[in-house]
């Protein structure tokens, strides 16, 4: 058990859904969540099919932990062909809906083609309905939300939704659940958009078994006291993800003004000491820290904007708490863009999370926009006037309105930087991979970081892999393909269990299996655990391949391969990219080309 | 000497360990559409309530079950519901003035809080202390303690 051992298939073309048996083969190849959504996604649609179109396929997807007592049980991932990319596209999300999915009796909820008409999903257990979504189609997420609830007079129902930037195809439309918790990466939301699917709104009452309950329960109780003991865990609970921007701006590996520069001199104003500091007016930007399901960490931020703040002050509708900074968010309205108003950045926030969007590709977006604003190439009359300054406030949260509703300057920003900075003739300032944009960690600065930016198979992301200590102790591309090969597997098994990233601060591959073997009939061994992790990265891999996607795109920006670090520990540095690379390959028994050789694909079972 | 739940919601990050371990306990499965502790958040996840059965003496439940099938736990205190005598007539779950105790519809019978038997799940497996088992005539003994600091 651990898993419900059924799926949820819906048609969206013809409006019918049905339960079919969990292809058991498969989970006990892929374990859950990430690794089987993937598997499901090969063998359900074509890799050349256009991510926005009918033939594009929509998986959510629970893991055999999700729902259970495991601490951070309640991930779920959604798997598709990313708009932003071309390439398979994997978001992973906390907050309740993931539980509520796996409570109400299904591991996986496929979704087929694209209803003529909006729609959204009502599941209560067994009980599934396609809806006419016409009166929340043209709203924002906070709205859609409410309006389930209240139109199933069931405040318990659990929703996953989009916004006006989902439906109308921004490149970087996220899947918002729990009003602050996202699928945020990769343009899922805009895949969801495409089928006209609004919502899905889950209510579970069938619960989670597993396969040995006392063995599970002694194991999780064991690894949560791990867990809670952890100088990690007690970071994240205390000062939440963004502890990091203090760290990155001392190392000198914080993208700043588009990563024209590593440090940023406004880090002061935005980090976690700033977050709970009084203000004058007597003001405190951070209320308290709040838990995703089943999370003994509880690193989210529950925060509000100063209501004299110029963002706000006559808009009472926002003069409550809601999600606050985590690092990526501060990175990506502060440093990259230059701006140090810590209101402001919390707005900018509020606003991805009612209209659907992702802060990070945001973010990255507007400072290209930025900097081809402050080169002369797009003007006040190409950005309905806002100058589009580096550092300007006013011009973050109104763009991020802008775009969320898909407004003027805002579909063009909503094009993603790769796409918007090709339109001005100016590719080389998309601080990309594959089309999507960077976390907030320099390559330069961390070279492990880099080769993981480069092999990524959802383009540029920081949670594929962890080499950051072996980065932080030696700057140069030494000995990094190893980690990060060995790092990108087993978070792809942790992906794929149910389970936070955010525990690997203190759990190993042991503390998994320990839970998971328990969960799960089948004897999950540590071997077997890891080597999940690496058939799933390889079938990703495939995917790509399949799609058109080569070993050209296993690549960095030209500003991080070839200008040097401006300061910090990496000044004079360039990423190592061309060493680490061949290195890789050959790690991952790939050819030159970034291939799976036949010896490779045949040892994992592919 | 009984003891009681005490609850601070100020604690509460809202991660339904509680609600698991509760249904756990009782069902034998995870789900918390069957515990009979319930966190409730507002504004958000600005603030997250656990409430649950206060155990009152005079339990409105236990007066207004006409097969008396609630009845008091000698050690613990807690009202319990007798599976085999309860009838579903839900009367109980109308005179409750908290709506602590709940009728399930897979077994036809009400549930609410019974202490696991002086042993709460619920606090054993409360990460951040926001739900504890203390002294029950000495529930606001921490709280004073604060206060006491304070001024």
């Amino acid at each position: 058990m651990g898993w419900q051992k059924k799926i949820l298939r819906v048609d969206l073309t013809n409006g019918t859904a049905a339960s079919e048996p969990l292809n058991m083969e498969w989970a006990n190849l892929y374990l859950g969540e990430r690794g089987l959504a993937t598997k499901y996604l090969w063998e359900n649609m074509d890799p050349k099919a256009d991510a926005m179109g009918p033939g594009n396929v929509l998986v959510f997807a629970t893991g055999p932990l999700t729902g259970t007592m495991a601490s951070t049980s309640g991930r779920y991932a959604v798997v598709t062909k990313g708009p932003l990319t071309g390439a398979i596209a994997c978001s992973n999300s906390g907050g309740k809906f993931g539980a509520e999915l796996k409570f109400a009796g299904y591991d996986l909820l496929v979704i087929h083609g694209k209803s003529a008409t909006p729609v959204y999903l009502h599941i209560v257990d067994d009980n599934v309905e396609v809806l006419p979504a016409d009166d929340i189609w043209g709203t924002s997420v906070w709205h859609t939300e409410e309006w389930v609830k209240q139109h199933h007079q069931d405040p318990l129902i659990k929703v996953a939704s989009i916004g006006v930037s989902g439906e109308r195809g921004v490149r970087f439309a996220c899947i918002v659940n729990d009003l602050h918790r996202a699928a945020g990466r990769s343009g899922v939301g805009a895949v969801m958009g495409s089928k006209n699917l609004k919502a899905v709104a889950v209510r579970g009452t069938v619960g989670v078994k597993v396969y040995d309950p006392e063995r599970f329960m002694e194991a999780v109780t064991k690894t949560k006291a791990l867990l809670w003991d952890s100088d990690g865990r007690r970071s994240l609970t205390e000062h939440g993800t963004n502890a990091m921007i203090d760290s990155m701006q001392e190392f000198g590996g914080l993208p700043t003004r588009n990563f024209q520069e590593v440090q940023f001199g406004g880090v002061d104003k935005i980090n976690p000491a700033a977050m709970v500091e009084t203000k004058p007016s007597g003001h405190r930007n951070l209320i308290t820290n709040k838990a995703c399901f089943g999370c003994t960490i509880a690193c989210g931020r529950i925060a509000h904007i100063d209501k004299e703040h110029f963002t706000i002050v006559n808009r009472k509708e926002y003069w409550h708490a809601s999600g606050g900074l985590e690092y990526e968010t501060a990175y990506a309205f502060g440093p990259v863009v230059g701006i140090d108003d810590i209101d402001a950045l919390t707005f900018a926030g509020f606003l991805m999370n009612e209209h659907g969007m992702d802060p990070i590709s945001f973010g990255v977006t507007l400072a290209a926009a930025m900097e081809l604003y402050e080169m002369g190439v797009i003007t006040d009359k190409d950005t309905d006037g806002v100058p589009l300054n580096f550092g300007n406030a006013e011009a973050l949260t109104i763009m991020a309105e802008k775009t969320g509703k898909y407004e003027g300057f805002g579909q063009i920003l909503g094009l993603g930087s790769k796409r918007m900075c090709e339109k001005y003739g100016h590719p080389e300032l998309s601080m990309s991979v594959k089309g999507q944009e960077f976390a907030g960690y320099d390559s330069r600065a961390l070279q492990g970081m880099g080769l993981g930016y480069a092999t990524s198979n959802r383009g540029a992301c920081h949670l594929k892999h962890d080499t950051f200590a072996e980065d932080m102790e030696d700057q140069t591309g030494k000995g990094k393909a190893r980690p990060c090969k060995d790092s990108q597997d087993v978070t792809a098994m942790v992906d794929s269990s149910g389970v936070c990233l955010f525990t690997t601060s203190s759990w190993g591959v042991e503390e998994f299996q320990q839970q998971i073997d328990a969960a799960c009939e089948g004897d999950w061994t540590v071997d077997r655990l890891r080597e999940v992790g690496e058939r799933t990265w390889n079938l990703e891999r495939q995917f790509n391949l399949a799609a058109g996607l080569t070993a050209k795109d296993d690549t960095l920006p030209k500003r991080l391969l070839e200008v040097p670090a401006p300061s910090g520990t990496a000044k004079g540095r360039v990423s190592e990219l061309g060493k680490m690379l061949p290195e890789y390959y050959k790690l991952r028994g790939w050819t030159a080309d970034g291939v799976p050789t036949k010896k490779t694909l045949t040892r994992l079972g592919l | 000497m009984y003891k009681s739940l005490l609850i601070d919601p100020e604690k509460c990050t809202s991660c339904l360990q509680c609600e698991m371990a509760c249904s756990f306990e009782h069902e034998g499965v995870f789900n918390p559409a069957k515990s009979r502790i319930k966190v409730f958040e507002f504004e958000h996840g600005r603030t997250a309530i656990p409430y649950t059965c206060t155990q009152c003496d005079e339990a409105w439940c236990m007066q207004a079950c006409p097969v008396d099938a609630i009845t008091m736990n000698r050690v613990t205190g807690a009202k319990e519901v007798n599976d085999s005598l309860c009838v579903g007539c839900k009367v109980c779950t109308l005179a409750c003035p908290f709506g602590t105790i709940n009728y399930n519809q897979n077994t036809g019978k009400v549930i609410k809080c019974d202490l696991c038997g002086g042993d709460p799940e619920c606090a054993k497996a409360c990460p951040t202390g926001a739900i504890t088992y203390v002294n029950a005539d000495w529930t606001g003994y921490e709280r004073m303690r604060t206060w006491a600091l304070s001024s």
